[in-house]
């Protein structure tokens, strides 16, 4: 029975480093960067949410609506500010150090206005709990509800890449980008509208990690960012469903590693296992392998 | 001359007129105790910069790991300084001791784990290196390590697991990490490391050995086409660069009276990373001279209080956009151009 | 453009240098100067916010009322990120701005490495909150809270004297210094206690979310009682999670619990019946506290918790130390520092955190830990 229950564990854990590593796989996906402050855009989706619900006592929806709209105009607007300049830098690293730069400076632009003390999150879930097997068994709306939004984005974003025009200047432009443009694709805008969607996403994932687990503070969001990196490149980064997929397993490794190895090594087990995994698929669960050319 | 013996006196010179201008200002004693306890720590960060730059700049792999190398130098370091305090009592001897251990048992680890490592590519290597610098830091989190009259223990569980007598000494305890190092550390010291690493890495890429790396990094098939040894030259960066991170956590560990795992995470691997970019990838005396910025500004910040890391944030930002994008540059060389322009025109 | 490069990145490591180096003047000593250090960034910031706005308070307060010995005191809080190496560059600034006192720091293990630096100046130091044993190793450094075994040692004869439980399940936090010590201390007492340690489960800061297994673990070992020292903010997840799976045991916490009833947006039905070891109680009807707790949550709109109470008694410390000793400004740090370690054996102290508080040569406090128990939302004292 308690292997059961473990699992199910797992997967609602799982569930948030998913949804919050569907951001971030769609960003390097397509932008080809390493977004380190995709964690910290989470988390001040989740302080957008609660300031709404708290001041204006409005619905979860709205407030949810409300999250996204100020993270997808906080995405685009780092984009273009932090990100675009550096796009044709000598060295993709300096994009990767400045997105650093940005994770410190909303960190502590949100320790300065909302203060340090962690705020408990009232979750935006309002639904009951579902109790299996005479309540032994309990699986919470928030991870039913995780879930479900895991799966409705995944096939979202699919269908919008695969099915329409900006999708496919998006593929278009992850392959080449000077082809892409010579062919009258606005790179420009292609990317700022990743960023968009990526950061409209985070605000959903900020709003369902406090739901599941509500505590926030400024720093909230940096180790599931990391945890949610490592989620990405599990699956194999830039791929959707393996986001997805690398995600809960993660979660599920990460509980079961608890359950039956150490409680003290759990973080150390999962990270073995990433490493175990990237020896035998170089390239992640679902990732491309690349030929390289002389 | 050459141009890259050139470029090494100079290197080498700004070392030696820093170390002047301070051993000056220490002996009229003039320097703020801030500055004085900086020293160190500036030569820490100065080690780990030029280690850093040899696998990102030299070898072109990212690492993510780094502070794990500096967390496996400090602690073993610190480890022997501590069992050894009453059976070497010359701090000369027994720190020379400590670094070359604390290097060796860097370049131990470094081995280990480039071998596995070093197969992969890109963004996935980061990973890996990251995953490697949060088991080191996870495990020696847990490690207790005691002496009593009947030697020593180990646990990996809990300080009451080991059964130890209770007249018995901690010497790691866990989270606590290492506590009352010897304070072996001094500037001078750091200095000597600092000219040490610079010899080693400079000589390295100004070698055979050197070139082959390099090409590897400009292109992987085409020297492994002219039969260089891509594993063997890779791994060779790899390790030397621990070892001289873990020469580095030898002298950050016996500068301090506490040592802990959860200072060398995430954060301080990118902290090593940041000087390395924004110094110039490759360049060695850019990364000292980030290195030495970068530690000094958020001192120097204080003044601002509760300001202070938002400021530190948005410089950090405008360094790299002024350092790294197309357009600052493109704007700086105008810029100077005028400016020359005009200083010819009055002369 | 290398020119301009290479000038740039020269002239600023340049004049960051000399602006370090210059050494501060100093001005004549007509206030106590006194310092404090504590994390008020990263992800410590709450409690070294807390302890230097509680500073801050008893700081006015006393320069309101006439000062110590006739002079004003003068407060300087320094960040130091929980960093060791950070907090060493903090007392260094703060000994260049001419601190006579140190009222910190404020985490364990950034103490364990100033107060070596202080112990070598011999610079008094009163920290309000470093629970580490080794925070104040040397004759120099004295607390006003109780040491992690204190506190572990206390809990488990609590527990096994008033035969709270017969199976306790132990959750801590195997990264984080104070709830290890704590740990460590409780695990050594409860051999003597007529109570078993049937699991003991870790979780560390990288994974302090989920505490599913942890609870499921101490749940199948048929514990009847949970101990949790660590801090509220991940006590509240804990409470949260360990009612969604409908595990009810009896809690006992130590003196980090503090401070969970005044989370914002925290249910406190949860925390009803939660046992646990604290040396304030902020619902207090006393006048001091009350006088404290009113004006924090006036200027700061929060409810301050223990770390705030112990800095709030610190200051006072300081000031019936400073009292004691006849000490005036002008005196050289050194000089101060030998008074006030006299000064702290003979002085016996009432505060918020408890009353007939007397220090030895050690540096520990010697006062009765209070245990509360949360009734309605509230504290009731034991």
């Amino acid at each position: 029975m308690s292997i059961l229950s473990y699992l199910i564990n797992g997967i609602s854990l799982g569930s948030v480093y998913a949804i919050i590593a569907l951001g971030y796989t769609m960003v390097y996906g397509i932008a080809k960067m390493l977004n380190f402050a995709h964690g910290d855009v989470i988390m001040v989706g989740g302080y957008v949410a609660l300031t709404v619900m708290m001041n204006s006592g409005a619905h979860p929806v709205i407030a949810v609506l409300a999250a996204i709209v100020v993270c997808t105009v906080l995405g685009v607007v780092i984009e273009r500010v932090a990100y675009r300049p550096l796009r044709n830098a000598a060295s993709p690293l300096a994009v990767l150090i400045t997105a650093i730069g940005v994770s410190y400076l909303l960190q502590n632009v949100v320790l300065l206005i909302f203060g340090s003390s962690p705020k408990s999150f009232q979750s935006v879930i309002t639904l009951p709990d579902l109790k299996l097997a005479g309540g032994s068994l309990v699986i919470t709306a928030e991870t039913i509800v995780t879930i479900v939004s895991c799966i409705v984005i995944m096939v979202c974003l699919l269908t919008f890449i695969n099915k329409s025009k900006p999708g496919q200047a998006m593929l278009a432009v992850a392959e080449d980008k000077g082809a892409a443009q010579l062919m009258g694709i606005n790179v420009n805008r292609t990317i700022a509208l990743t960023f968009a969607i990526g950061s409209g996403l985070a605000a959903v994932a900020g709003v369902l990690l406090c739901s599941s687990y509500p505590s926030l503070s400024p720093y909230t969001g940096s180790m599931p960012g990391i945890k949610a990196f490592v989620a990405a490149v599990f699956g194999g980064i830039g791929s959707i469903p393996g986001a997805l997929i690398g995600g809960i397993l993660l979660g599920v490794i990460e509980i079961l590693g608890k359950a039956y190895i150490s409680s003290q090594l759990a973080d150390a087990i999962v990270f073995a296992v990433l490493i175990v995994v990237l020896l035998v698929k170089p390239t992640g669960l679902f990732g491309k392998n690349i030929q390289e050319k002389v | 001359m050459k141009k890259n013996v050139k470029d090494n006196i100079i290197t080498y010179g700004l070392v030696f007129v820093f170390f002047a201008v301070v051993q000056t200002m220490l002996s009229t004693g003039k320097l703020s105790s801030l500055f004085k306890g900086l020293l160190i720590p500036i030569c820490v960060y100065v080690i780990l910069a030029i280690s850093l730059n040899l696998v990102v700049g030299i070898s072109g792999e990212l690492s993510l790991g780094h502070a794990g190398f500096m967390c496996v130098g400090g602690f073993a370091s610190a480890f022997f300084s501590k069992c050894m305090a009453e059976a070497i009592p010359s701090s000369g001897i027994r720190f020379t001791l400590a670094i070359l251990i604390g290097a060796a048992a860097a370049a131990v680890f470094g081995v280990l784990i480039g071998i596995p490592v070093l197969r992969l590519r890109g963004d996935y290597l980061a990973i890996v290196t990251l995953a490697f610098g949060e088991i080191i830091k996870n495990v020696i989190n847990i490690f207790y390590v005691g002496k009593d009259s009947k030697g020593l223990h180990i646990s990996l569980k809990d300080q009451f697991s080991m059964g130890m007598e209770p007249t018995g000494k901690m010497i790691i305890n866990g989270p606590q990490g290492i506590t009352g190092t010897p304070k072996d550390s001094t500037f001078l010291i750091g200095i000597i490391l600092i000219i040490i690493t610079l010899i080693i890495v400079q000589n390295l890429i100004n070698s055979r050995d050197g070139r082959a790396i390099m090409a590897i990094r400009d292109n992987r098939i085409a020297a492994e086409s002219i039969g260089i040894n891509i594993t063997k030259y890779k791994l060779m960066a790899f390790t030397v660069s621990a070892a001289l991170a873990g020469m580095g956590g030898a002298l950050y560990s016996h500068n301090l009276a506490t040592l802990q795992a959860s200072k060398f995470n995430f954060n301080t691997s990118i902290l090593v990373l940041v000087f390395v970019v924004l110094g110039g990838i490759g360049n060695i005396r850019g990364s000292m001279i980030a290195a030495v910025v970068l530690t000094l500004l958020p001192e120097l910040l204080r003044g601002l209080s509760d300001y202070r890391m938002l400021f530190y944030a948005i410089v950090l930002i405008v360094m790299m956009l002024l350092n790294w994008a197309p357009k600052a540059i493109e704007w700086r060389e105008s810029l100077v151009q005028k400016i020359f322009k005009k200083n010819g025109k009055e002369a | 453009m290398k020119n301009w490069k290479r000038a740039m990145s020269i002239t600023a490591a340049a004049a960051m240098a000399v602006s370090a180096f210059a050494l501060p003047v100093q001005a004549a000593d007509e206030a106590f100067k006194i310092g404090s250090i504590g994390p008020m960034t990263g992800a410590q910031a709450v409690y070294g916010n807390t302890v230097m706005n509680s500073i801050q308070i008893a700081v006015d307060e006393i320069n309101e009322a006439g000062g110590i010995n006739g002079f004003q005191v003068e407060f300087n809080p320094q960040d130091d990120e929980h960093d060791a190496e950070k907090s060493v560059n903090a007392y260094n600034t703060l000994k260049d701005w001419g601190m006579d006192l140190l009222l910190g720091t404020v985490t364990s293990a950034p103490c364990i490495a100033v107060e070596a630096e202080a112990a070598n100046d011999n610079m008094f130091l009163l920290t309000p909150s470093a629970t580490a044993v080794e925070s104040i190793f040397g004759e120099n450094a004295f607390r006003v809270c109780f040491a992690d075994p204190a506190q572990g040692t206390a809990s488990a004869k609590y527990i096994g004297e008033n035969k709270l439980a017969e199976k306790v399940a132990v959750i801590y936090d195997s990264s984080d210094v104070y709830s290890a010590g704590i740990y460590g201390a409780f695990q050594a007492e409860a051999q003597n206690q007529p109570f078993e340690i049937v699991a003991a489960e870790a979780f560390t800061a990288d994974s302090k979310t989920d505490f599913s297994v942890q609870l499921q673990k101490a749940k199948d070992a048929g514990a009847d009682m949970v101990f949790i020292p660590f801090y509220y903010n991940e006590i509240a997840l804990v409470l949260k999670q360990a009612s969604d799976m409908g595990f009810a045991p009896k809690w006992f916490g130590v003196d980090g619990m503090d401070g969970i009833l005044s989370l914002e947006g925290f249910d406190t039905s949860l925390a009803e019946g939660v046992t646990l070891l604290t040396p304030f109680s902020a619902t207090a009807k006393d006048e001091k506290t009350q006088s404290f707790v009113n004006k924090y949550k006036e200027q700061f709109g929060e409810v301050p918790n223990q770390f705030g109470a112990d800095a709030y008694d610190g200051m006072y410390i300081l000031k019936a130390a400073l009292e004691q000793a006849e000490a005036t400004p002008d005196m050289d740090t050194s000089e101060l520092c030998d008074l006030m370690k006299a000064a702290m054996q003979e002085i016996t102290y009432d505060g918020i955190t408890g009353h007939g508080i007397t220090w030895g040569a050690d540096g520990e406090p010697v006062k009765d830990p209070i245990v509360a128990v949360i009734k309605d939302g509230a504290y009731e004292l034991l």
